[in-house]
């Protein structure tokens, strides 16, 4: 290491060392745990971290002496590098994670096909919370990762802070979502929806976040604006309520601080209460606040107009998050829940409504004066039809919530639905759209490869998100309305099993449905490469300064209206 | 408006953002979390409930592996019709040692909270290893290999005592002899023997009454304790606990 400090002569370096001596700590906490292991799943976990947490290093180390005497965290430019990363990794998890959600699709439909039985790591058990935590955490993490940094530089007018800290946010948010993947693969989970992996790599992540923070806010701190932009409000409110929710939601205890098992603290009522606290928000801060940051910087800067309405912009801002954090017991209507919970859940649910619109509106009518730009480019036209299934959702969502609707649709495919139309529609198009934005703004280029292939994309994934929505309303509602059928004797009308029977069609529709969107990804992964490669109208940009100090931003679309 | 004009000191002052984010979204969970731990009418009062047995503890914890929830919920909702399909409404009382709870959210399959004695052991076995042998319309997946593999409890020890840790009554009894109540319960005329009447002792009277614990060979294989035989006891015994017939639905205590 001494030799590496040698190598290094300039610029702050000294970051590089502490988050290898941090890595390197872990990666002996991993070692006795791999050899003093309970269970073999906790020896594959170690053995796994050790693999990546040691690859992070010897990487670092061959980068590091191969810097001579260049700074690589040179305060007259922006971190692009490490947004290059974040782009390629939320392109390469996005398909993963559709792939798997096509397979348990395709296991739903035609379970003698696709069920092992002696693979039971194949099962759909397993295999659904691989695609739920690759598609979220994984593919929309990555974007949220990427975009972040790539926003808090750009409204800063200043380098990401901590120098190697931001790459060792990268490379352990990876490390956490392989351990996370691999771990429900063996069956390693708490059960808990969206929150399954296990309390080691709960804490792994926990540091993780709080290294994302503390960036984030540096970054702030040393900025050349006077004013925060509304966009790092968003990710800031995202960062800070992620950590208050994970932490609070995965309070347990390890059965062997050696073993992969650990015991909630929490039992029945008060864990479901906290579970869907955290579930409902994961929504609310992971998939919506982050999300709707993007909407604030992307949209404004795609179509060159500044944001409608700034004082909407405040109010947006702080009634979303005052009210989503109430709306998790709507998940357990009818349950066991205290009713009073129910219904402040439902209550609060029913006035979302209001700023999800707000924001919705806010993000549309920044268009104002440009919407042309919907028929001629195909990437305004995704982020604004993002905000439409967002408008949608977001309507569906407190409809939902209702005691009496939540009767009929709780439970069922309708659920799904719902879920995907968000999820698909919503928080796939707008970080699609950024994607696109964002690959040729890096690599310095004049536009996309092709404008066409994104028609291609924007087309074929609409036509399955479409798919998907309508056989899962008709699936749900149907099975809804056959769970509670009665005939004329007074006797229930349907078994179980004929409800299931009943939704074959809908699942091969869904299945389909799932199927397009995942090739629209996989023409959009193609478009980004050959775009990285300068192929096509891909052209170079004459000025290569553009990114930097020397050329700073428009103001124009970005200023906070005063 | 006044109040618009200075949100600028939050836009120029990154700390006072955070902090003031940090409050606003703690307001709405500290209200509708913080009364459920103390509330002394979220739990009913009622008879029969005790905690898993060690057999039926490892079942669960094989059922949470296999992702058994994100297909069936546990969660009878008091509506005419569930009521009907799956039995009585499930209480807050049924799931007061569950750590981590099971209600799930989503029926791909049926409700599981009472399927406890609905079919016999040899039809949940049967119906684990080939779902469809049973139910040809099935969609769900096959779990043959728990017949092949061997329950691992070397730690349930330290497992009792954790969950003791987070407020389950496990005594130092039920603790000490957890290996033999394992073997007890799921081989009760051969290698359990000597530990039968101690695991009907203790977690009957746990129970407070008779006829709560089952003690069988339950996958067909009484050589070997497999998984098989910890899901299927765990199975089995899910919503069977409370003691319906002295539960006072209607009294006010009782009322959510």
């Amino acid at each position: 290491m001494t030799q590496l400090g040698g190598a290094v002569r300039r610029g702050n370096t000294t970051s590089i060392f502490t988050v290898g001596a941090l890595t390197s700590v872990f990666l002996f906490l991993a070692l006795l745990m791999g050899s003093f292991a309970q269970d073999a799943a906790m020896e594959y976990q170690a053995l796994t971290f050790m693999a990546l947490a040691g690859a992070f290093l010897v990487g670092t180390a061959l980068w590091a002496g191969g810097l001579v005497d260049r700074d690589p965290f040179d305060e007259a430019e922006y971190e692009n590098t490490l947004i290059k990363f974040g782009v390629a990794a939320s392109m390469f998890w996005g398909i993963a994670g559709l792939l798997v959600g096509v397979i348990i699709a395709l296991q739903l439909t035609w379970p003698n096909l696709f069920y092992f039985p002696e693979l039971g790591w194949t099962n759909f058990g397993r295999l659904r919370p691989l695609h739920t935590s690759a598609v979220i955490f994984a593919f929309g993490g990555n974007v949220l990762l990427a975009t972040s940094f790539y926003v808090v530089q750009r409204t800063c007018r200043t380098r990401l802070a901590g120098g190697m800290w931001p790459w060792f946010v990268f490379w352990g948010y990876q490390i956490f979502i392989v351990l996370a993947a691999t771990g429900y693969l063996m069956g390693v989970t708490q059960s808990k929806e969206y929150a399954e992996p296990e309390w080691y790599v709960d804490l792994w992540l926990t540091l993780v976040w709080v290294v994302y923070l503390l960036v984030f806010l540096g970054t702030l701190w040393k900025r050349k604006e006077p004013h925060i932009y509304v966009a790092n409000w968003f990710y800031l409110s995202f960062i800070v309520t992620i950590a208050m929710l994970h932490i609070v939601n995965n309070l347990s205890i390890p059965v062997s601080l050696t073993g992969s098992k650990s015991v909630q603290v929490f039992a029945g009522v008060q864990d479901a209460m906290t579970q869907w606290w955290y579930g409902h928000n994961a929504v609310g801060f992971f998939l919506t606040t982050g999300f709707l940051a993007i909407m604030y910087y992307f949209i404004p800067k795609r179509v060159n107009r500044p944001v409608y309405s700034y004082r909407l912009s405040i109010v947006h801002f702080w009634s979303l998050i005052f009210i989503y954090i109430w709306a998790g017991p709507h998940h357990l209507h009818y349950t066991a829940l205290p009713q009073w919970a129910q219904t402040l859940g439902m209550t609060f649910s029913i006035m979302l409504w209001m700023p999800s619109w707000g924001g919705m509106i806010n993000g549309v009518m920044t268009l104002s004066g440009a919407w042309d730009k919907l028929r001629t480019d195909p990437v305004v036209r995704m982020m604004v039809v993002s905000l439409a299934f967002y408008g949608m959702a977001t309507f569906e969502g407190p409809l939902m919530s209702v005691r009496a609707v939540n009767a009929l649709s709780h439970y069922t495919e309708w659920g799904i639905g719902h879920v995907h139309s968000g999820a698909l529609g919503w928080v796939g198009y707008i970080s699609f759209g950024a994607l696109y934005c964002l690959t040729p703004w890096l690599y310095k280029k004049q536009g996309l490869f092709s404008k066409s292939l994104v028609e291609w994309h924007f087309w074929i994934s609409t036509i399955g998100i479409i798919f998907y929505m309508i056989s899962m309303w008709f699936a749900g509602i149907m099975e809804g309305l056959m769970w509670r059928a009665y005939n004329e004797y007074g006797f229930l009308e349907y078994s179980f099993v004929e409800t299931v029977e009943a939704k074959h069609i809908s699942y091969i529709i869904r299945m389909v449905g799932g199927l397009l969107y995942f090739s629209g990804a996989v023409i959009m992964a193609y478009n980004l490469i050959r775009t990285a490669l300068g192929h096509g109208e891909a052209k170079d940009l004459e000025r290569a300064a553009t990114d930097t100090y020397t050329n700073p931003e428009p103001r124009g679309a970005l200023a906070p209206a005063e | 408006m006044g109040l618009m004009n200075n949100h600028g000191v939050l836009e120029r002052h990154s700390l006072l953002l955070t902090i003031g984010i940090l409050v606003v979204v703690s307001i709405g969970g500290i209200i509708q979390m913080a009364p459920l731990m103390y509330m002394d009418n979220t739990i009913e009062k009622v008879d029969g409930m005790r905690p898993y047995t060690p057999l039926e503890l490892k079942g669960r914890d094989i059922y949470i592996r296999e992702g058994c929830y994100v297909c069936h919920s546990q969660m009878v909702r008091p509506l005419r019709d569930e009521v009907e399909r799956y039995g009585h409404y499930s209480l807050a009382a049924e799931s007061m040692y569950d750590h981590p709870f099971q209600w799930g959210s989503k029926r791909t399959g049926p409700d599981l909270a009472r399927v406890g004695g609905k079919y016999s052991a040899e039809w949940q076995v049967d119906h684990l290893i080939d779902p469809r042998a049973l139910v040809p319309e099935s969609i769900m997946p096959p779990y043959a290999f728990l017949m092949d593999k061997t329950l691992k409890y070397d730690a349930i020890e330290d497992r009792l005592r954790t969950e003791r840790l987070v407020g389950v009554p496990y005594s130092d009894e039920m603790i000490a002899n957890a290996k033999g109540h394992i073997l007890a319960q799921a081989d009760p005329n051969d290698k359990g023997f000597d530990y039968y009447d101690s695991l009907m002792a203790l977690y009957e009277g746990a129970a407070g009454r008779e006829g709560t614990v089952e003690a069988r060979d339950w996958d067909g294989d009484p050589d070997t304790i497999t998984e098989m035989d910890a899901l299927v006891a765990y199975l089995q015994m899910t919503g069977t606990l409370v003691d319906f017939s002295t539960y006072q639905a209607d009294d006010l205590s009782n009322r959510r």
